[in-house]
């Protein structure tokens, strides 16, 4: 049965597909793509191009396409579901025991080693992705209004993305 | 208010205005659960950043459950996850059913090429805000530097980065903690 398959193939997504967002994207393709075949790569690559687009996570953002794709509306809730189904029962129940064992030893060393190294995957995503955005100097310009902006911290993040939004229209009619 | 609801407003706000994924979202999130809520620290909310970082799925997924957990036990959990998946649930939907030519529009693809051009800044955003949390010292200095260097230069998977400095804490920083 289609919705089931929907179901298992975005579990196995969701449980096998470590890193988050675009770290998943070879584990998405090779499920959909090429096992399933539900979509053609080209269609994919749309979904990416989408996701880029649109707010929230990319593997939310595929689950929910992919699922309609193959579906319809039921296909798509199914997908989405599948995805975020073993995050859930695994963070809820890893949640439980971390806030009971926060104070101790193990926990706190572990996460002093973890914390910086953190800090080297974001700058790592930073360089990554700042290489891909910053092609022009008019996308420099708003990067470094944009910097400004978050970190004079009076305006919601919110709002900066609006601002962002605006700047493009601004700076790329010309 | 209602504090679930008021969980599940924020949380909608997340999922909504998160562009770029994963790291893009945490000063949006910061915004609205330390700094403006102040369910949680800075300092449980960057814990929380970094344990998410060990689990399989999507990092803005995972963040929002542990967060909505610690707010609220599974109720929270619950009101979280959806408050994060909804509004991508629910723009992708419009997109497939209706506007799949709406990416061509000029004006559409304008205001992309500026968020695009802002993505970047909010991860620097996250990075000060994990910075500031850590003792400026040699030791941390070394670890972000050989992440950088693992994941950008020699392609090593960001969970592996992860879970190997957290091996390391556990066998060498144990006495800091005591």
């Amino acid at each position: 049965m289609i919705l089931l398959e929907l179901f298992t193939a975005f579990l196995k997504i969701g449980a096998f597909g470590f890193g988050g967002g675009y770290a998943m994207l070879p584990l998405i393709e090779r499920e959909i793509v090429t096992n399933n075949q539900w979509i053609s790569y080209r269609e994919f690559i749309d979904i990416i191009g989408i996701s880029q687009m649109t707010p929230g996570p990319v593997a939310i953002n595929s689950a929910t396409f992919v699922g309609y794709k193959v579906a319809g509306i039921w296909g798509s809730v199914v997908a989405t579901l599948g995805v975020v189904s073993f995050s859930f029962i695994l963070v809820t129940i890893a949640s439980h025991y971390i806030i009971k064992f926060k104070e101790s030893r193990f926990s706190k060393s572990v996460l002093l080693g973890m914390k910086p190294a953190l800090t080297g995957l974001v700058i790592a995503a930073f360089i990554s992705l700042a290489k891909k955005s910053y092609l022009d100097v008019k996308s420099v310009i708003i990067g470094l209004i944009i910097t400004a902006m978050l970190f004079s911290k009076r305006l919601h993040p919110i709002l900066v993305i609006v601002a962002a939004g605006l700047l493009g229209i601004i700076f790329y009619s010309f | 208010m209602n504090k679930l609801f008021a969980m599940f407003l924020s949380f909608l706000k997340i999922g909504a205005f998160t562009f770029g994924g994963g790291y893009a979202m945490v000063p949006l999130m910061q915004a609205e659960v330390v700094d403006n809520r102040k369910w949680i620290t800075e300092d449980e909310f960057l814990d929380i950043l970094v344990i998410s970082q060990t689990f399989p799925g999507a990092i803005a997924v995972n963040t929002s459950i542990f967060i909505g957990y610690k707010i609220s036990g599974v109720r929270g959990a619950v009101l979280a996850l959806f408050g994060t998946i909804l509004p991508s649930f629910f723009i992708i939907l419009l997109i497939v059913s209706f506007f799949m030519q709406f990416r061509d529009n000029h004006y559409v693809s304008l205001v992309f090429k500026g968020i695009g051009a802002a993505v970047p800044a909010m991860i620097l955003a996250a990075v000060i805000s994990l910075t500031k949390s850590m003792k400026k010292n040699y030791l941390n200095l070394t670890i972000i530097l050989l992440s950088v260097a693992s994941i950008s230069l020699l392609n090593v998977h960001p969970v592996i980065v992860i879970l190997v400095s957290g091996l390391y804490g556990y066998f060498f920083l144990g006495r800091k903690v005591e």
